[in-house]
């Protein structure tokens, strides 16, 4: 247990670092005067003057060596002072936490409907398999994966928002905003994960250990439920916490295309505002998100699996 | 013919619609259509003879801008994946033979890259310099590069360590000899389908920078960026949003199916 939480910090640590290092170095290699750059980010392209360069060289220290600098930067960060978004002016800490509770909103319910998609769909195709629910299964997943998440969140729009106009295109709001998101995502991590629920459905109901329990008089149901299931719930979730990482590249590319004011819009927004304070720490929270999830599956893992404990 | 009869099903069939791209892709531009002459009074123009698949709000060919956009994408996703399996396969056989530092120092350069989700990654290196081929090429390739540096050193670890190696080591066989004859058929079938899920991949993060905006700039007919670009007139031309959709689909698809071992 404490070997999980070490190495996952050592991971959240590394993460820090490179996330910073890559966002000095790409402050350093921006072309043209940094100050500048950052002048005409801020004030528009029309009221660059000399002064105003000469203002943002001074507030953030750019005349000093390029070392000190990097150690200013590093230092900034561990004390947890991520600076003042470019744009906006407002502390991205303040900005980040805000958009963090709209991510998590929408992260947990996508998670909590995917498992309530894929868990169901995965057991009943793989006690039915080869039937035409499992048919139909695989070719809505085959159709629903071969495409890029934020194509599957236009062909929602498409069809509930602007042809059934059922749901809001976009934006935040009432729950009817969150509708399309959430599902977006769902049906993007459902689509691979009802199909390793039903796989190690299928071998469970073909194994040894089902059949010995219908000889022993246990009817479907009954070994369905005591000898099927336990062993479908580990290996579905360990992979849907696999699957994480992709929710956090869906979470990018959901929030933009619907608006959604969380973390991944932030950080598409900074990178195409060039908001390099608010980039670092968008991206230094997703980070921690990819970090903190992959620490709950080790924990879950732990002690859904009674073989992990073994070991130790 | 001996490699095409080995495939499945699945694979021919991606094969197949992978080379029909690819001549609609790299065989278009011959008509001589610019994708990116403008002719306003031909904007939101029907699929028809003059243009096939119509024109867009600008009075630009379609067709010569999915071809366009098409090239493109497949362009990255060959470079990205070769660079990245070339480099992957080679790191990945220097850490499980060499071991020691090399091994440690490398391990170290896949987790700090793994740390990060992978789009994060993309989307940072495009802040660099952006709409930048060359930053979203290194990104998406070191992205890819970890997936094979990983692979190759896991298969390879224990065929190193393995009895038949040893044997053929001893005879005097050279280093080539010993990775053509008991390395490499241990990884390539591996090494082919992360290949083929590779290029899906780079194909998605590509127009996914160009969906958020931050890849390549207009006029240039990339996927993503076109989606964005003509999502506006949905009502007015709904068959022009559909195209560059049903291309970045295919592509993804086709390659899917070509890296096969699918549940």
């Amino acid at each position: 247990m404490l070997k999980i939480l070490l190495s996952r910090l050592g991971q959240c640590l590394l993460m820090a670092w490179s996330v910073g290092t890559l966002t000095f170095i790409l402050t350093r290699l921006l072309p043209g005067d940094m100050a500048y750059k950052i002048a005409t980010g801020r004030y528009g392209d029309d009221a660059v003057s000399t002064a105003a360069a000469n203002a943002v060289n001074a507030e953030l220290g750019l005349d000093r060596p390029a070392f000190q600098q990097y150690l200013v930067w590093l230092g900034d960060l561990i004390t947890g002072d991520l600076g003042t978004s470019l744009v906006t002016g407002a502390p991205v800490v303040h900005e980040l936490q805000n958009q963090m509770s709209f991510t998590l909103v929408l992260a947990s319910r996508a998670i909590l409907a995917a498992a309530l998609i894929a868990f169901p769909v995965g057991l009943l195709c793989g006690a039915k398999a080869e039937t035409v629910p499992d048919r139909a299964s695989l070719i809505t997943s085959t159709f629903i994966r071969s495409q890029p998440v934020f194509c599957l969140g236009l062909l929602l729009i498409f069809i509930f928002a602007m042809e059934l106009n059922w749901f809001p295109v976009a934006g935040f709001g009432s729950a009817e905003y969150a509708v399309l998101p959430v599902l977006t995502l769902a049906l993007s991590l459902a689509a691979v994960s009802n199909r390793v629920v039903r796989n190690s459905t299928r071998q469970a109901v073909n194994s040894a250990y089902f059949h010995f329990a219908r000889i022993k008089g246990l009817s479907y149901a009954q070994a369905f439920t005591r000898h099927v299931i336990p062993n479908v719930i580990v290996p579905g979730l360990a992979f849907m916490g696999i699957q994480l990482i992709g929710l956090i590249e869906g979470v990018i590319m959901v929030e933009s295309l619907f608006a959604w004011p969380g973390i991944g819009h932030g950080l598409s927004h900074a990178v195409f505002a060039r908001d390099i304070p608010m980039l670092q720490g968008t991206a230094l929270v997703m980070g921690m998100l990819f970090v903190a999830i992959n620490t709950l599956v080790d924990i879950s893992q732990h002690y859904l699996d009674p073989r992990t404990r073994l070991d130790n | 013919m001996s490699i095409f009869h080995r495939l499945t099903m699945q694979q021919r069939a991606g094969m197949v619609i992978l080379l029909c791209l690819a001549v609609f892709a790299f065989c278009a531009p011959l008509a001589g259509t610019d994708p990116d002459t403008q002719d306003l009074r031909h904007a939101f123009a029907a699929p028809g003879a003059e243009h096939l698949l119509g024109t867009d709000h600008f009075g630009r060919d379609m067709l010569a801008r999915l071809s366009g956009g098409m090239r493109i994408s497949f362009t990255l996703a060959i470079i990205c994946v070769f660079s990245a399996a070339v480099s992957g396969v080679a790191c990945g056989l220097a850490a499980a033979w060499y071991r020691r530092w090399l091994d440690t120092g490398l391990n170290f350069l896949a987790n700090t890259i793994l740390a990060l989700p992978g789009l994060v990654l993309i989307l940072v290196f495009a802040a660099i310099v952006p709409g930048s081929f060359l930053m979203i090429y290194i990104a998406i390739s070191l992205v890819l590069w970890v997936e094979f540096f990983r692979l190759v050193r896991a298969i390879t670890l224990p065929v190193v360590q393995g009895e038949e190696l040893e044997s053929s080591a001893l005879h005097g066989f050279g280093k080539w000899y010993l990775f053509k004859r008991h390395i490499w058929p241990a990884i390539a079938p591996d090494v082919y389908s992360l290949s083929a899920f590779g290029a899906a991949t780079s194909v998605i993060a590509m127009s996914s920078t160009g969906f958020v905006y931050v890849g390549l700039k207009p006029p240039t007919p990339e996927l993503g960026l076109m989606i964005v670009e003509l999502f506006p007139y949905y009502y007015k031309a709904p068959w022009l949003l559909m195209e560059p959709i049903a291309a970045l689909f295919l592509m993804v698809f086709a390659f899917q199916l070509l890296a096969g071992k699918q549940s």
